[in-house]
C-alpha cells in the first residue's frame, strides 16, 4: 500500500493547507506574537542592552524566528487535534491509503506555514531597520537550519497533537518552546547572567542555533556554533519523529 | 462459500471493562445485517475492531476473507465506515470532501464521481458551500455518499440515522436498499428496531458483550409475546401521523 504514499501525502496536504489559508485568523496569530515582541524589544527594552552587534534587531532577530516556529508549530498540533477528536482521522485511517500520508500532510503544512511565517517576520524586521550583509550562501545556510529546526519542532508537535486530550493541552506544548529563548543568548549575552542560569543557557540547544544564525547574517563564520546548532536541531528530529511514529502506531490498529 | 463478515469470540476490555466477551456473528455476502443494542452495548467498539481501528484481545474476525489483524490493509482497501458522528471536514466544502475521498480511494476521475455522489444525496445546490455551514442531516448524507467512493464490497454503517428528521431517514433507509440490490454487504448498527425491521435481512441484538438474539425479523417475532408485537407495530402510526401532517400542510402552501 505504500506505494501510494506520495499521491495521499500531497491529496492529504492539500487539505490541510486549505486550512491554513481559509483560517486567516491563525495566520495572523501566528506572526503577531513574535512581530510584537521583535517591536517591543528593538523600541523599549533594545536601548538598555548592550550587545556587540551594531543594531539590537540585528542581535534580536534570530532568537525571533525561532519564536516564530515555536508559535506556529503549536498550529500544528491544534490542527491534528481537532482532526483526531473529529473522527475525520479515524476515516482517513480506515481508508487503503499509506498510513504514515495522514501525519506527513500536516508535517509539510507545517513547513509550508512556517517558512510564510518567516518570511513575513524577516520583512517586518527589514522595516525597522535589519540589514544583513550575508551572501547568497549564508542565506541558504540559515534558510536550511530553520528548515531542520521546523521539521524537529514540528515532529514534537505531532507528539502533542495525538496524545493531547484537550486542543489546549495540545498548543500547550509549545509554551516552554516560547520560553526557552529568554535563557539563551536570543535576548541579552550570557556573560551578564548568574552562575547556574549562564552554564544552562550556554548548552541548552537555543544559544548555538542562534549564534550561528546571527553569525551568518552577520557575514561572519558561525564556526563550531553552526554543527552543534546542527546535530541539536537533527537529534531532536530524529528522536521527536521516533516517539511520533511510535504514538502513531500505539494508537491506530 | 466466503462471508461477507465472521467474527468468532471476540472479546474486548477497556482496562477493566469488559465490553465484548465472546461476540459471534455472520454476515453473508450481499446481506444487510442490523445489529440493535442499548447505549454502551459495544456496537460501536465492535464496529472499530471489524474496520481495523482498533485490535481486538482475543477471538478472530474476517471481513472478507481476510483477518483484520494480520492484513489490515486488504481489509481497509475492501470496506468503507461511516463511523457513529459525522466524520467530514467542516472547513472544506460538499464538493472538496467527495473530491479528497475519491482521491484517496485513487478512483479515477475523482471530480465526476464527487459530482454525481452530489447529485444523488440531493447536494449539488450546497456543493460549494463550506460543510460548516450544513444541517446535520447535510452532514449525514455527506458522510454516507463519502462511504460509497470506491464501491466498497463491505460497508459499515454506525447508526447512520441518529439525529436525522424522518424525511432524511427515509433517504438513507433507500441508499441502504440500493446497495443492498447492488450485492453491497451492510452492517448497520441502529438504536431502532423500526430501522433494523426496514431494512434488515437479518438482525443480531448485542448484550453484556455478547449477541444474544440473531435471525431474521419473522423469527425474532415469533420470541416476541403478541402484545408486545402490537406495541412494535404501533410505533410507526406516529410517523404516519407526523407524514399525513407535513404532506397536508405542504399541499395546504403550494398551489
Ligand atoms: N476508549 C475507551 N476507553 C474506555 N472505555 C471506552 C472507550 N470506548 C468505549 N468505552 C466504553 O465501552 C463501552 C461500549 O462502548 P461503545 O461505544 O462500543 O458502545 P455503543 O454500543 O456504540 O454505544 P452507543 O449506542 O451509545 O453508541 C461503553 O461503556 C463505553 O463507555
Ligand atoms: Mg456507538
Amino acid at each position: 500500500m505504500s506505494t501510494h504514499l506520495l499521491p495521499d501525502t500531497v491529496a492529504l496536504t492539500g487539505r490541510s493547507l486549505r486550512h491554513v489559508t481559509r483560517s486567516v485568523d491563525t495566520i495572523i496569530t501566528t506572526v503577531i506574537m513574535p512581530i510584537a515582541m521583535l517591536l517591543l524589544f528593538v523600541y523599549v527594552f533594545g536601548g538598555a542592552i548592550q550587545t556587540r552587534s551594531a543594531s539590537y534587531v540585528d542581535y534580536l532577530l534570530p532568537g525571533i524566528l525561532l519564536i516564530t516556529v515555536a508559535t506556529g508549530v503549536s498550529y500544528t498540533a491544534v490542527r491534528l487535534f481537532v482532526d483526531r477528536s473529529s473522527g475525520i482521522f479515524e476515516r482517513f485511517q480506515s481508508l487503503p491509503i499509506a498510513r504514515p500520508a495522514a501525519l506527513w500532510a500536516h508535517v509539510l503544512t507545517s513547513l509550508v506555514a512556517n517558512v510564510l511565517a518567516l518570511v513575513v517576520v524577516v520583512l517586518v524586521a527589514v522595516l525597522v531597520d535589519f540589514r544583513s550583509p550575508a551572501g547568497i550562501g549564508a542565506w541558504a545556510a540559515v534558510a536550511g537550519m530553520l528548515i531542520v529546526f521546523t521539521l524537529a519542532l514540528t515532529w514534537v508537535a505531532v507528539i502533542a497533537g495525538l496524545s493531547a486530550s484537550s486542543a489546549e493541552g495540545a498548543g500547550a506544548f509549545s509554551y516552554p518552546l516560547i520560553f526557552l529563548p529568554f535563557i539563551s543568548s536570543a535576548f541579552v549575552p550570557t556573560d551578564t547572567m548568574p552562575g547556574p542560569i549562564r552554564v544552562f543557557a550556554e548548552y541548552q540547544p537555543v544559544t548555538p542555533i542562534v549564534d550561528a544564525i546571527r553569525a551568518l547574517l552577520a557575514g561572519q563564520p558561525p564556526g563550531t556554533d553552526l554543527w552543534v546548532a546542527l546535530a541539536w536541531c537533527l537529534a531532536l528530529l530524529l528522536v521527536a519523529y521516533a516517539a511520533a511514529m511510535a504514538t502513531y502506531h500505539r494508537r491506530g490498529a | 462459500m466466503m462471508h461477507a463478515i465472521q467474527v468468532n469470540g471476540l472479546t474486548k476490555s477497556y482496562g477493566e471493562l469488559a465490553v465484548l466477551q465472546g461476540v459471534d456473528l455472520t454476515v453473508a455476502r450481499g446481506a444487510v445485517v442490523a445489529l440493535l443494542g442499548s447505549n454502551g452495548a459495544g456496537k460501536t467498539t465492535l464496529v472499530k475492531i471489524l474496520s481495523t481501528l482498533l485490535t481486538a484481545d482475543g477471538g478472530t474476525a474476517r471481513v472478507a476473507g481476510h483477518d483484520v489483524r494480520s492484513e489490515p490493509a486488504k481489509v481497509r482497501a475492501a470496506i468503507s465506515l461511516t463511523g457513529q458522528s459525522a466524520a467530514v471536514d467542516e472547513i472544506l466544502t460538499g464538493r472538496e470532501n467527495l473530491i479528497l475521498m475519491a482521491r484517496l480511494r485513487h478512483v479515477p476521475d475523482p471530480r465526476a464521481v464527487a459530482d454525481g455522489l452530489l447529485e444523488q444525496f440531493s447536494l449539488a445546490e450546497a456543493a460549494t458551500r463550506r460543510v460548516a455551514t450544513y444541517s446535520g442531516g447535510m452532514r449525514r448524507r455527506l458522510d454516507v455518499a463519502m462511504s460509497l467512493i470506491g464501491d466498497p464490497p463491505v460497508i459499515f454503517l454506525d447508526e447512520p440515522t441518529t439525529g436525522l428528521d424522518p424525511q432524511a431517514r427515509l433517504e438513507v433507509w433507500a441508499t441502504i436498499k440500493e446497495l443492498a440490490r447492488h450485492g453491497t454487504s451492510v452492517l448497520l448498527t441502529t438504536q431502532y428496531l423500526e430501522e433494523a425491521e426496514a431494512l434488515a435481512d437479518r438482525i443480531a441484538i448485542l448484550h453484556q458483550g455478547r449477541i444474544v438474539v440473531d435471525g431474521t425479523l419473522t423469527e425474532l417475532k415469533a420470541l416476541l409475546p403478541p402484545a408486545t408485537v402490537e406495541y412494535v407495530e404501533k410505533q410507526p402510526t406516529l410517523e404516519d401521523v407526523y407524514f399525513t401532517l407535513l404532506g397536508a400542510s405542504q399541499e395546504g402552501t403550494t398551489p
